[in-house]
């Protein structure tokens, strides 16, 4: 109750016109900065760091929350459009969603994205105004150990996007998990596969990647087909500018488990939204399999729906930890954790004591900003479609050249500007060669979180292989996991007799 | 259309004159700009060798906001070139030429930069201009520690060092050393150290409270509030005395000589001209007296440590050979 008491003061607070323009430049920022490939909302809200030195503190996070929302709202707009995605949360939104998008659903698709987007940023902000300190007390239970369960469980839950073919999956995640071990081991310092460059010290970003290979990659296939057969290259785009009752229906289950998904996530450090995104997508795809309806590949709903909650879900826990434990789990949380610094702030436990009136008018803002984001984001659904119409060689070169601004703004360094256009060629053979670039993702993704957490937990145990299975989140962790191998391996190995049984009688007859 | 295209017309016109006056101004600006004497405070530039959010950006961006609202500049931007420890940053300043409008961030993480990543570039290649501020590390364990002071500590450590983890910073960083001075203070082989490199000291208190480490160094300024919340003990800071406000008793005073401190400064080209190169000092002076650092500092929980020239280079040595030192003891 007192929360319930807590969050109206929040409300009067955060309702006041100037902290209302705030969260609206916010939105409004973080949407276009989302949209454009190579932005992310990391970046806005480091670039607005600034403006902590004008604003009161209140204004200046709600203009920041509202950038972030704003962003993962955003993000999924190019990713379904035109398979580029603005940042790495959006990645698992390109894989039915442009697919929808070619098919002539692209409304329908954005609509889908904003809802979820919506409906999984709401939950998550409704369960931290109740629960912050129980999720304080949920991360701290979480050491390397579960970390690394995680991490597998992560694996085997997306490794249905390598089954299409196995060899070109794993070639593809491979890949992910080379690029991913470029740069100094944090551990001992030792140099891997940087050929004594500087650049590549610490590593290759996963939004240089991103960019890359989704973005850069389209582009580039764009470019070579798009005198060979001009037809391929046209989206058709159905007038219907809504949901049908149906696809809503289809939808909703989607969206919830999404963003069931997606709330643990934000409270630990695992690298953001990336990681739930690509689980919600691959537990979509697990249980279409398994009902045998066979929606995904032809734009299935449920795969945009999912991710896109999951994406969402995760940021509004996300600040909960940044606010409960001062725990910034993604990029865009550090910086506003520098931001709170800016202001003598600390998040952390005694946050809430100090500074009522900021978090729980942060929090209130957390809500408008759902509101505010959907009203913007669903009736220009069709509006961005439109964007489509453009010919192509002009969105094409617009998109080329943010990709390359947005690279170059984080680093200043022309020597990520060839990584870029290197891994853009990759992207591009890829696609060429047909070979799946979910798994890179996903590798890039994984691997890193694998490899840390299975280090951490042996250096903590002095070596102790035990202390992996030592925890009761961790068994629970395995045993699911032996469970689902078993079941899929069980039932390819049922389908495999039913199809030799039905070419038995094939023969026969 | 007669009409339709009078209007054009006119529109044009209007578009002609309004080009005319923007250009026609900014070349006045540009020419009044050119022929000023070199005044390095009208369009200063500060570089971050490390990404927005970080320990530099900050430090530098409280700069650029002191020496604004005091208006000792008339522009002041930021540019943020992160990686290798700074050394990318520091490579990139001494490929610009003798630019007397720019400068760049420096502190003990470049010192160990330098020496871990073997740059090809160090303090030799740029001209330093001071010290300006440090922070310290505190030593922290959990709340339900049986640790309470140092000595306590290096009693529990000293029985199994390999099984009582630490966690910090980044391998080499200044959390790693402070507890390579630690083991060296207790009689330890440093290299027997178990160290789980986190990005923050949110991340470190994480692995303290979960049980991944035992005990953990970090910056004072990024875990006050854990201490004062009690859920983390701090019990020893590395500065040479008491943090303002604070009652954590400095290392020195337990009797085991660690002293270390986060230090930042900055930076100018090698060659800048005498007379620039004091312009630089003096705005820098300036800067350390308004009233807009003096916050920053007590903000950021930072030490006023003003050093410039050859107490700043005697610094400096000794400081890089102490890294130095602490890096081979760790076997980095």
């Amino acid at each position: 109750m007192d929360a319930l008491l807590s969050l109206m003061d929040g409300f009067g607070s955060a309702l006041s016109p100037m902290n209302m323009l705030w969260v609206l430049v916010g939105c409004l920022l973080g949407t276009a900065v989302g949209v454009l490939p190579g932005l992310g909302s990391s970046m806005a809200v480091a670039l607005l760091l600034p403006m902590t030195f004008a604003l009161d503190p209140t204004g200046a996070f709600i203009m920041f929350a509202g950038v972030y929302f704003g962003g993962l709202f955003g993000d999924s707009t190019m990713a379904i459009l035109m398979n580029t995605p603005g940042q790495g949360s959006a990645i698992a939104s390109t894989f039915e969603g442009h697919k929808m998008a070619k098919s002539g659903r692209a409304p329908q698709a954005l609509a889908t994205a904003a809802i979820g987007a919506f409906t999984g940023g709401m939950i998550s902000s409704i369960l931290v105004v109740f629960l912050a300190p129980a999720l304080a007390s949920l991360s701290a239970v979480f050491g390397p150990a579960e970390y690394f369960a995680l991490a597998l469980f992560a694996f085997v839950a997306t490794s249905s996007v390598v089954s299409d073919s196995v060899l070109k999956g794993l070639a593809s995640l491979v890949l992910g998990l080379a690029i991913a071990v470029v740069g100094i081991d944090s551990v001992t310092g030792t140099e891997r596969f940087t050929s004594g460059v500087p650049e590549l010290f610490d590593g290759i970003s996963l939004v240089t990647v991103t960019v890359a290979v989704l973005a850069l990659g389209e582009v580039f296939r764009v470019a070579s087909r798009l005198r060979r057969d001009p037809e391929a290259m046209v989206m058709v785009s159905s007038g219907r500018p809504f949901l049908s009752g149906r696809e809503f229906r289809e939808a909703i289950p989607a969206w919830l488990r999404g963003a069931g998904i997606g709330l643990p996530f934000g409270v630990v450090p695992v690298g953001g939204s990336e990681v739930p995104t690509f689980m919600a997508y691959g537990l979509e795809r697990r249980l279409d399999k398994r009902s045998g309806r066979n929606k995904f590949g032809k734009g299935a709903i449920r795969g945009l729906a999912a991710p896109e909650a999951a994406g969402n879900a995760t940021t509004g826990t996300a600040m909960a930890s940044l606010l409960a434990l001062g725990l910034p789990v993604s990029a865009t949380a550090a910086i506003m954790l520098a931001a709170f610094q800016q202001y003598g702030l600390q998040p952390g436990p005694l946050l809430f004591d100090r500074a009522p009136d900021l978090v729980w008018g942060l929090l209130a803002s957390f809500f408008i900003a759902m509101v505010v984001l959907l009203i913007l984001n669903l009736p220009f659904a069709p509006l961005w479609a439109k964007l489509l119409l453009i010919p192509k060689p002009y969105l094409y070169a617009g998109i080329t050249v943010f990709c390359a601004l947005g690279i170059y703004a984080t680093s200043n360094n022309i020597f990520d500007l060839g990584m870029l256009l290197g891994i853009g060629i990759v992207g591009f053979m890829m696609r060429r060669f047909d070979i799946p670039l979910a798994p890179l993702m996903i590798g890039m993704v994984l691997g890193p979180l694998a490899e840390s957490s299975l280090r951490d937990a042996l250096l903590s145990s002095n070596g102790d292989y035990s202390i992996l299975v030592s925890s009761w989140i961790t068994a629970i962790l395995y045993v699911v996991l032996a469970g689902v191998v078993f079941l899929s391996l069980y039932g390819k190995l049922a389908q495999r007799r039913k199809e030799r049984g039905t070419a038995m009688t094939d023969v026969d007859s | 259309m007669k009409t339709s295209s009078g209007v054009r017309r006119t529109v044009l016109a209007v578009y002609a004159i309004i080009t005319a006056v923007v250009v026609v101004a900014a070349m006045t600006v540009s020419v009044k700009k050119a022929t000023a004497a070199p005044d390095i405070t009208a369009n200063l530039t500060l570089i971050a060798p490390a990404g927005p959010g970080g320990g530099w950006d900050g430090f530098v961006r409280e700069q650029q906001q002191a020496m604004r609202s005091a208006g000792l500049v008339g522009n002041a931007q930021v540019v943020n070139i992160p990686g290798a420890g700074g050394t990318i940053g520091l490579g990139r300043f001494t490929t610009m030429g003798d630019r007397s409008d720019t400068l760049l961030a420096t502190g003990s993480a470049m010192t160990g930069g330098v020496l871990i990543n073997d740059s090809p570039v160090g303090y030799d290649d740029v001209r330093p201009i001071a010290k300006i501020a440090e922070d310290y590390d505190v030593v922290i364990v959990p709340a339900d520690s049986p640790v309470e002071s140092i000595d306590d500590l290096l009693a529990e450590w000293s029985e199994d060092p390999k099984g009582h983890p630490w966690t910090g910073g980044s391998a080499g960083s200044l959390d790693h050393l402070v507890v390579a001075e630690l083991a060296l203070a207790g009689g330890l082989d440093a290299s027997e150290i178990t160290f789980i490199p986190k990005s923050g000291g949110g991340e470190a208190i994480q692995a303290l409270l979960n049980g991944t480490a035992d005990y953990a160094a970090t910056g004072y300024n990024e875990v006050s509030d854990q201490i004062e919340a009690g859920r983390v003990r701090a019990v020893g800071v590395t500065g040479p005395e008491r943090i303002e406000g604070t009652d954590i008793p400095t290392i020195i005073e337990q009797g085991h000589d660690v002293e270390l401190s986060n230090w930042r400064g900055m930076l100018a080209t090698k060659n800048v001209p005498e007379e620039e190169f004091q312009q630089q000092l003096d705005l820098l002076a300036q800067m350390r007296e308004t009233p807009e650092w003096q916050d920053a500092l007590e903000r950021n929980a930072w030490a006023d440590a003003w050093e410039t020239g050859d107490d700043l280079d005697r610094f400096l040595d000794e400081d890089r050979e102490k890294t130095e030192m602490l890096l081979e003891e760790l076997g980095l």
